[in-house]
């Protein structure tokens, strides 16, 4: 067992001998996946379960004029085959819109589409039958007839007037428009000593996950009481929305999360085709199940990322970069996505270019445009790895304009550790950031100027490497300041219930959600160490709003910080019940307490006083021989959500090192490095994995991943073998360093990791492109950076 | 994705397969390894009304030398051909194609016969068979029809393959002294259907490049020769001699386009590997060996 | 309608006689028919290697082999590999390195891992890479597999010294 040795944060609490906290135990739930018997909703059976296939509209947008399911319906097994008009009748339709943003405007989505199909995959009728073979026989045998109409395919023509309006109730296609001016951009820009600019241009992506989206609901006649298994990182958000959406309470309402095979916020959004199972099994009064098959993920699994961005930066002679600007564009699907809505990643473009930066002038245009492909929602990093490619591409571009090294130009231009708390531009709260701390450290691990040499070197033979800085800052544990304060309900705190059963093992009941990050194993670590006991002990219990306290779940990486703070302080009050308890069994005083290992302990001398098995055995067995008026609760739970800042901020810098092949155009990446800071850390080697594995998803983008298109809105490249994901060989190996800035809004510290690999990945990996390239005079900003791309680029076809 | 439903016989003989296929006619495909036809049964993107699982045939199995010619039963997994002895000493083309074909799991069923019979354009097998001068031996109930592999990929996922018969061997002539060969192929990742490839086996005459045979996969509609790069290679090789070989390329090869390269890309990178094959076949690299992506 | 085909084939050492559709894949036979859902479906067209399991002794793609091709054949799932204490040391090394996170790729990658060790007692870092090469996993990047194949491979070398 890999146990490193605890990141001391000054809190005597944590720095205990037995505290867990900052120690890579391994997981206690891993057991059951290392040996095929995990459960996840995709494997789960359950009596007269009808399976569902999706008739899909082949059209990117169409109006439906006729369903005719005579023939589907004498296939053996077929058990329904219903419309989007039917299902209406039970399930209403929703709107994707927040009200704090500003005129973000969207359609009423159905279930299943109604009268017109708006993107080539959206469902237009749904199949129930014995097996998912039969209902996939009879969705072929389903004549639709449809009306093909001018599908809007391309956002930079999005919103001419001879392009047509896809909603015409909202008047144009534009969803949503953000506007930012700060500081005095124009003067700074005329007082320029060099003006960069450069339109960034990212490929539309997707998710991925190895488990496709599955859901199986279960509504009972007899209790009332739908009961839905949904591998959802937000069970009880889908509880009250599939409640309020099949006109039901939301005690009626009980939702299951099982194992989950990956979600990356893939599965933290509201699907129409998982509305409608929910819908079906009411309907039909018996278990519905769907597992998307893989075409299907990629047709109808939130997409994102479909950004054009101009970006302009003023910068000095002495590299003061001294204005930032920016005009993103993005296209979204044809509607907004419910209820987080596809206008936050445009938001949150606008809100972190520049974060990291002094730079005081600021003006930011993000417009949010529909479309006839997709929907786009939010998926790991969200905004941040727009944000970051393009403010660490307009850096290095002010770097080659004042012939200042890019580490040397960040240097002189990321915010001081010592000016804390401070804020951004765009009106983001900074608590305590490290990026000269982390600049220095990443700088060591990389042995920056031996790469430099080695570039040099390899330069004269021919050979092309390159290397690319990104420093970013990234959103974690978020306040209502996300959602909430616009309406959705959206829980933004988390709850843990914490007790200690008759044998002294303990039970913890917590809000967060896990999809492998490692939220059960950190909440036992949590627990067990502000109780003291062993963590074998302690058993975690989540995913199920039956059987947990009300929170937000697992997303927007706020595990640690928020149900991580839950936990511990549960924990916390759960000890001073059992100290309390032990106290009055033994006359002595709480304070004089402790508890170590299996047993209640003397503070000053460690002796042992009493086992917990024993004082549990008293206390509920012969609760009898205890004082008069005193009851024993062995049980706390505690509830938190951060109050003094809307988010924490959390801080990196990556470095990428790699080879451009100039005649072929293939690009090797050798080795990626990052240093990040995200206070407390609970389990380093869950941190360092969440990195990893967050950075491999920004290589995919750099290089890789792109949903692609035709001009007939048809996606032409949805199975695993055209849609490019990353896979072993191709992938560096990746070295992690920290700094710790606790945060101290909580008692333990910790700040969110999940996503800030994604965040930077492929910022530096442009960069060092661009790099490498040096020689050629050539400047992409464009990802993937496909070979056709470099070959393009370098004049080579 | 569920397969569309199908019926399915066991052919314990290849006489017992070909009465069977012509009995189904074109309702029928053979099941060899099924690595390329279940994607598509899968997908749907076929549905035959009988499947004829040929993959219990030993007869069509194994790897012989024989007086001077390697026979290569179709049945042969892929697996099987990347440790056979036999094709390490005989035909080393095969042995370093192999590796770049999909991934372990596939090669432990995939067959060669599957896979030349399906003429995947950017699959490895069909361009080696080209660039080794095989000929290819197919078995009807009419008996038995000899073909050279440059006369069987006729299209786009065609061959010259009828309706009621199967490919049973494929025979070409073993290493000789002399000999060399050249594969390489550019893919995005390992395992992945190449963008472009390049199978070449050659005869050097002292220090020129005499019998050149260039296959290149991944471009176009099937593996191609090019006979008129080939041919500009036989004389003293001078860098202005592999650009008209490269220029030549545009003769023999129809690049496509599509979402991974257009067919200039494909082009210029077809002519990276020419230049990379001279230098290879007469051992003198002229920059260090990469690999792909 | 076309006519279930009578399959025997052992399954995790156990015997098993069943009647298949012939185009039933043998992940969706194992996992639906013999409720042994350790084998896990991602794409159904061989690319992803979330299916992989033993077949006679080599691994395979499960959902590219029908079930009615199973007949005599000896199949062995995650779930027996995990019983017979095989892999025991491979599932110590993936669970202390934390080279699983949500566990969907964990059983195909457990079995092309231990595929390559036994082919290759000594592999390097870049040959572990290109085994695995055929198996996608979306959470850790790859790089905690590596490790733990890495460590696995010394453990088992050092064992037989």
């Amino acid at each position: 067992m890999s146990d490193t040795p605890p990141i001391r944060t000054g809190l005597s609490a944590l720095d205990r001998p037995n505290s867990y906290i900052g120690r890579s135990v391994p997981r206690p739930n891993l057991g059951r996946l290392l040996q095929g018997r995990g459960q996840y909703v995709s494997d789960m059976v359950l009596p007269r379960m009808g399976h569902v296939a999706f008739v899909r509209s082949p059209h990117a947008h169409a109006r439906i004029l006729s369903i005719d399911s005579t023939e589907a319906r004498r296939l053996p097994g077929v058990l329904a085959i219903v419309t989007g008009a039917e299902l209406a009748k039970v399930c209403t339709p929703w709107v994707g819109v927040l009200t704090h943003l500003k005129g973000l405007k969207s359609a009423p989505q159905n279930a299943i589409a109604v009268d017109r199909a708006c993107w080539q995959g959206e469902a237009v009728a749904a199949v129930v039958a014995t097996s998912r073979a039969a209902a996939e026989d009879a969705a072929e045998r389903v004549q639709v007839e449809y009306e093909e109409l001018e599908p809007v395919v391309d956002m930079t023509t999005a919103l001419d007037a001879a392009t047509p309006v896809i909603h015409p109730d909202l008047g144009d296609n534009l969803a949503f428009e953000r506007k930012l001016d700060a500081g005095a951009v124009d003067a700074a820009f005329a007082e320029a000593d060099h003006v960069v600019e450069a339109e960034f241009v990212f490929g539309r992506h997707t998710g991925v996950t190895l488990e496709p989206r599955s859901i199986l609901a279960d509504w009972n006649p007899g209790e009332e009481r739908l009961t839905v298994y949904q591998g959802t990182q937000a069970p009880h958000m889908m509880q009250n929305i599939i409640a309020k959406h099949l006109g039901l309470e939301e005690a009626q309402v009980r939702v299951v999360c099982k194992d989950v095979g990956g979600s990356f916020g893939i599965k933290v959004h509201v699907y129409a085709d998982e509305m409608a199972v929910a819908a079906l099994s009411k309907l039909l009064r018996r278990p519905v199940k769907f597992v998307a098959d893989r075409l299907e993920s990629f047709n109808t699994d939130i997409h994102a990322r479909d950004h054009r961005c101009k970006g302009r930066a003023a910068v000095k002679a002495d590299a003061t970069i001294t204005a930032f600007e920016i005009d993103d564009l993005t296209g979204i699907g044809p509607y907004s996505v419910y209820p987080r809505t596809s206008a936050i990643e445009a938001n949150q473009v606008v809100n972190l270019v520049g974060g990291p930066y002094t730079t005081p002038n600021y003006r930011a245009r993000a417009r949010v445009v529909f479309q006839n492909k997709n929907v786009t929602c939010q998926y790991r990093a969200v905004g941040h790895p727009i944000a970051c490619s393009v403010t660490e591409g307009l850096v290095d571009l002010c770097a080659k304009a004042t012939g200042i090294d890019p580490a040397e130009i960040r240097r002189r231009n990321l915010i001081r550790d010592d000016a804390y708390p401070c804020a951004s531009p765009s009106g983001l709260r900074f608590e305590a950031l490290s990026h000269h701390a982390a600049l220095d450290k990443l700088l060591g691990m990389m042995d920056y100027p031996a790469l430099r040499a080695e570039q040099a070197a390899l330069r004269e033979r021919g050979i092309y490497r390159g290397i690319g800085l990104a420093s970013f800052i990234e959103v974690t544990n978020p306040s209502p300041a996300f959602y909430g304060i616009g309406g959705a309900r959206i829980s933004s705190q988390d709850g843990v219930a914490v007790r200690m059963d008759a044998t002294g093992a303990v039970i913890c009941h917590t809000s967060i959600t896990e999809q492998g990050q490692g939220s059960e194993a950190i909440t036992a670590q949590v627990v067990a160490s502000a109780l003291g006991v062993p963590m074998a002990r302690v058993r975690v219990i989540l995913g199920d709003t039956d059987n947990t306290p009300y929170g937000g779940g697992t997303w927007a990486s706020r595990g640690a910080g928020i149900g991580g703070e839950a936990a511990w302080q549960a924990g916390r009050l759960l000890r001073r019940n059992i100290l309390t308890a032990a106290a009055t069994i033994l006359q002595a005083t709480p304070d004089d307490l402790d508890i170590a290992g299996e047993a209640i302990v003397d503070t000053a001398t460690g002796s042992e006083r009493i086992e917990l098995k024993e004082l549990c055995r008293i206390v509920y067995f012969r609760p009898d021989t205890l004082p008069p008026g005193f009851q024993a609760e062995m049980v706390a739970v505690r509830h938190f959500v951060p109050r003094e800042f809307p988010f924490a901020f959390t801080n990196g810098i990556q470095g990428a090192w790699l080879e451009v092949d100039t005649d072929t155009g293939f690009i090797k990446l050798l080795k990626h490095w990052v240093v990040e800071d995200c206070g407390t850390i609970i389990n380093p080697q869950l941190v360092d994995e969440q990195i990893r594995g967050g950075v491999v998803q920004g290589l995919g983008a750099a290089l890789f991943e792109h949903c692609i298109y035709d001009e007939r809105g048809q996606l032409t490249n949805a199975t695993m073998a055209d849609y490019l994901v990353p896979m072993a060989a191709e992938m560096p190996d990746i070295e992690v360093g920290h700094v710790v800035s606790p945060t101290k809004d909580g008692e333990l510290g910790a700040k969110g990791a999940g996503e800030a690999g994604t965040a930077g990945a492929a910022a530096s990996v442009a960069n060092a492109v661009n790099d490498a390239l040096t020689p050629f005079g050539v400047r992409l900003t464009e990802i993937p950076l496909t070979p056709e791309l470099i070959l393009s680029a370098l004049r080579r076809i | 994705m569920k397969a569309a439903a199908f019926d399915y016989v066991r052919a314990t003989g290849v006489e017992e397969a070909v009465k069977l296929l012509a009995m189904h006619g074109g309702g029928a495909k053979l099941l060899a390894g099924g690595q390329s036809l279940l994607p598509a049964l899968n997908l749907r993107l076929m549905a035959p009304e009988v499947l004829i699982d040929i993959g219990g045939i030993a007869s069509l199995r194994g790897v012989h030398i024989d007086g001077g010619t390697m026979k290569i039963g179709a049945l042969t997994r892929h697996a099987d051909l990347l440790v056979s002895p036999e094709i390490a000493a005989h035909a080393p083309l095969l042995a370093k194609a192999m590796p770049h074909i999909a991934h372990p799991a596939i090669r432990n069923r995939g067959t060669i016969g599957g896979s030349l019979a399906h003429a995947d354009p950017a699959s490895e097998l069909p361009a080696c068979v080209l660039a080794l001068g095989a000929t290819l031996v197919l078995h009807s109930s009419r008996g038995e029809r000899r073909i050279a592999a440059r006369d069987f990929f006729t299209g786009l996922y065609q061959t010259a393959l009828e309706a009621d018969e199967l490919l049973a061997r494929i025979e070409f002539p073993a290493l000789q002294s002399g000999e060399r060969v050249y594969f390489r192929e550019f893919a995005r990742r390992m395992g992945d259907y190449a963008i472009v490839g390049l199978a070449a086996q050659a005869k050097l005459e002292g220090d020129r490049i005499g019998t050149l045979r260039l296959a290149y996969f991944g471009i176009g509609e099937r593996a191609t020769l090019c006979p008129a790069a080939a041919g500009i290679l036989a004389q003293p090789i001078t860098p202005n001699v592999v650009a008209d070989a490269q220029a030549a390329l545009s003769r023999d090869l129809q690049p496509h386009n599509d979402h991974q390269a257009s067919s200039a890309t494909r082009l210029h990178l077809a002519r990276v590997l020419l230049a990379r094959c001279v230098d290879d076949l007469l051992g003198r690299p002229a920059l260090p060996e990469r690999r792909s992506a | 309608m076309t006519t279930a085909v009578p399959i025997t084939l052992t399954v995790n050492g156990e015997a098993v006689e069943a009647r298949v559709n012939p185009h039933t894949h043998l992940a969706d036979f194992l996992r639906d028919t013999l409720g042994l859902t350790g084998t896990h479906i991602g794409c159904e067209h061989g690319v992803c290697g979330a299916c992989t399991l033993r077949l006679d002794g080599v691994i395979v793609r499960s959902c590219l082999v029908l079930a009615v091709q199973t007949d005599k054949a000896r199949v062995e799932t995650i779930e027996g590999l995990s019983d017979s204490g095989e892999i025991a040391d491979l599932q110590t090394a993936f669970r202390d390195r934390n080279a699983l996170q949500c566990g969907y790729c964990t059983p195909g990658m457990l079995i092309a891992a231990d595929d390559l060790l036994r082919r290759n007692s000594a592999p390097s870092r870049d040959e572990i890479r290109e085994h695995l090469s055929g198996n996608y996993c979306r959470c850790t990047g790859y790089q905690a597999i590596v490790d733990a194949v890495e460590v696995t491979a010394r453990s088992r070398s050092g064992a037989k010294a």
